[in-house]
């Protein structure tokens, strides 16, 4: 088994096929894609590939050290220019295969008209730890 | 086995191995032991007087750990404080353990997870459960929430009597009760339910006008649960629920427990939203409700305490009672005097301008605050709700 991180953009990503804001999409189309997501991540959960899904706000800041005693530096809100994630969620499963397979579908989630966005999601494995196994050849 | 019983009786045991001369960390830590031990074994082998059985499981666990202490100190000094186990007293100290976990020196979460274990009952790993977190985090913040108050100096009960028996921190234990209800569900864990079953053993333990008011509101808000979301999970506005589906023996045993409160004349914040809580049980249908005593009740609640979030949901009440534009009004008042309260910094303040708006027939202005109060929101819910609000209006407007 292999975890993936699936992300998804509020900005950055490529412009998705069916790219309409959401508060013009109609009532019924907002409450289908809900229903979408949730069905997903509950199907998900029975095939025992769910592991955690969230969702960020959009606003936030940058944050560093700044010096012994100094408190830290924020940079924020956020400028229109960065790639902002807008939420995850992580999987737990047997190939690269079926990872692109479950990002394809969710992607798929209805938007305006009762289309699939084809938003572009972005797929990114987890380096884990070294399995037990496995001794470093390459040390010897 | 019932989990309810069993987690009643955590906090009367707790307190028999604290008389004993246990210290609170060591005793809770054995009482914590005693209920997995509980939940492992009872259901195919039911004790016949369960406390008895959980204050002579946990004992043996504390004098287990205070031995292998003690051994591990080169056994220097032996257990001068062991007691003869006796028979458990009936006297009983719960009271003083709310005021222990709600120690003011812990933290919000640290607060809240203490009680949930050492008053409620909970095991560590229900409590992560419930707020999402790895059970060995859990774990952590209550054993750091333990040495906070340990070294208060409240380990034996008789000092944790002369300390924290004092009416002024009620406050803080209704605080901490007041913020695992707003928890509310999430995994197996009903923590809505288990806030209302602390607050009665709380209102059973100490008379106090303020803990009756919270009793109330809670039963008040849980009568209404079942219809606060529909099937797909989506809000239900207050206006738009089934009030056919209100639970009328919680509301009528919380607005029993409000009137006698309100009798005494001691009126409090709680007590004061149990009042709006009752009013809006009171009627019939969202027409019939009394918004003009609504407001005058939130005029009692920002003479108790000055928010910005009690004058925002003022604003709603005026909106209702005196029109949208006096609700605008109210709005703008508040605006004026807490900046920051129309740049986001208030939460909801987009919300509430779009209701009124709407009400007030301007629809553009309306839907482009739901947008921006979608963007603003704490939580999925709420946005999901939002965004559906800006989207039957752009729908309205367009077609």
């Amino acid at each position: 088994m292999a975890k993936y991180l699936l992300l998804k953009h509020y900005r950055g990503a490529p412009a998705s096929v069916n790219d309409v804001p959401m508060d013009q999409w109609s009532p019924e189309e907002i409450s289908a894609h809900v229903q979408y997501m949730n069905d997903f991540a509950a199907r998900l959960e029975k095939t025992g590939e769910f592991v955690d899904g969230q969702a960020l706000a959009p606003e936030g800041a940058w944050v560093r050290y700044d010096g012994e005693g100094r408190p830290p530096v924020t940079d924020g809100p956020f400028a229109e220019t960065k790639d902002l994630i807008a939420g995850w969620m992580v999987i737990d499963v047997d190939s690269y295969e079926r990872a692109v397979e479950l990002a394809g579908e969710l992607s798929a989630a209805p938007g305006a008209g009762g289309k699939a966005i084809h938003e572009w999601l972005e797929l990114r494995p987890f380096l884990g730890a070294p399995p037990t196994t496995a001794d470093c050849a390459f040390h010897g | 086995m019932d989990d309810a019983l069993l987690r009643s009786l955590a906090p009367s045991v707790l307190t028999v191995l604290v008389r004993r001369g246990s210290d609170f960390a060591a005793a809770e830590d054995a009482v914590q032991d005693a209920l997995v031990e509980a939940l492992r074994t009872w259901p195919a082998d039911p004790p016949r007087d369960p406390k008895g059985w959980l204050v002579t499981v946990a004992w043996r666990r504390f004098l287990d750990a205070a031995c292998a202490d003690a051994a591990r100190r080169r056994r220097e000094d032996r257990l001068d404080a062991e007691p003869a186990p006796g028979p458990v007293p009936g006297v009983d100290d719960t009271l003083q353990l709310y005021f222990l976990c709600a120690h003011p020196s812990l933290t919000p979460s640290s607060a809240v997870a203490l009680t949930l274990r050492a008053v409620g009952g909970l095991t560590t790993r229900q409590i992560a459960q419930a707020y999402l977190v790895p059970e060995a985090t859990m774990a952590q913040r209550i054993s750091r929430a333990k040495r906070t108050v340990s070294g208060h100096g409240v380990s034996p009960a008789r000092r944790a009597r002369g300390r924290f028996d004092r009416p002024g921190d009620v406050a803080t234990v209704l605080r901490v009760l007041y913020l695992v209800f707003n928890e509310g569900y999430s995994g197996d864990m009903d923590l809505a339910a288990e806030a209302i079953r602390l607050t009665r053993q709380l209102a059973a333990a100490i008379d106090h006008p303020e803990v009756a008011g919270l009793l109330s509101l809670m039963l008040l808000h849980h009568a209404r649960r079942a219809t606060r979301t529909a099937s797909d999970g989506s809000l239900v506005p207050l206006a738009e629920q089934d009030r056919g589906r209100w639970d009328t023996a919680l509301i009528a045993e919380g607005v029993g427990i409000l009137q006698a409160a309100l009798a005494r004349d001691r009126l409090g914040e709680f007590q004061a939203q149990a009042a709006i809580a009752a009013l809006h049980a009171d009627a019939p249908t969202a027409e019939e409700t009394d918004w003009v005593q609504i407001v005058e009740w939130y005029d009692e609640l920002t003479r108790l305490t000055d928010s910005p979030v009690v004058r925002l949901n003022r604003a709603v009440a005026v909106g209702e009672a005196d029109g949208p534009r006096a609700g605008l009004a109210a709005l703008a008042a508040l605006d004026a005097s807490s900046p920051g309260a129309s740049s986001g910094a208030l939460p909801r303040r987009a919300a509430v301008a779009a209701y009124l708006h709407e009400r007030d027939g301007d629809l553009a202005t309306a839907a482009r605050l739901y947008a921006e109060a979608a963007r603003e929101a704490p939580n999925l819910a709420e946005r999901d709700h939002l965004t559906r609000q800006a989207a039957r209006l752009n729908a309205r407007r367009g077609g």
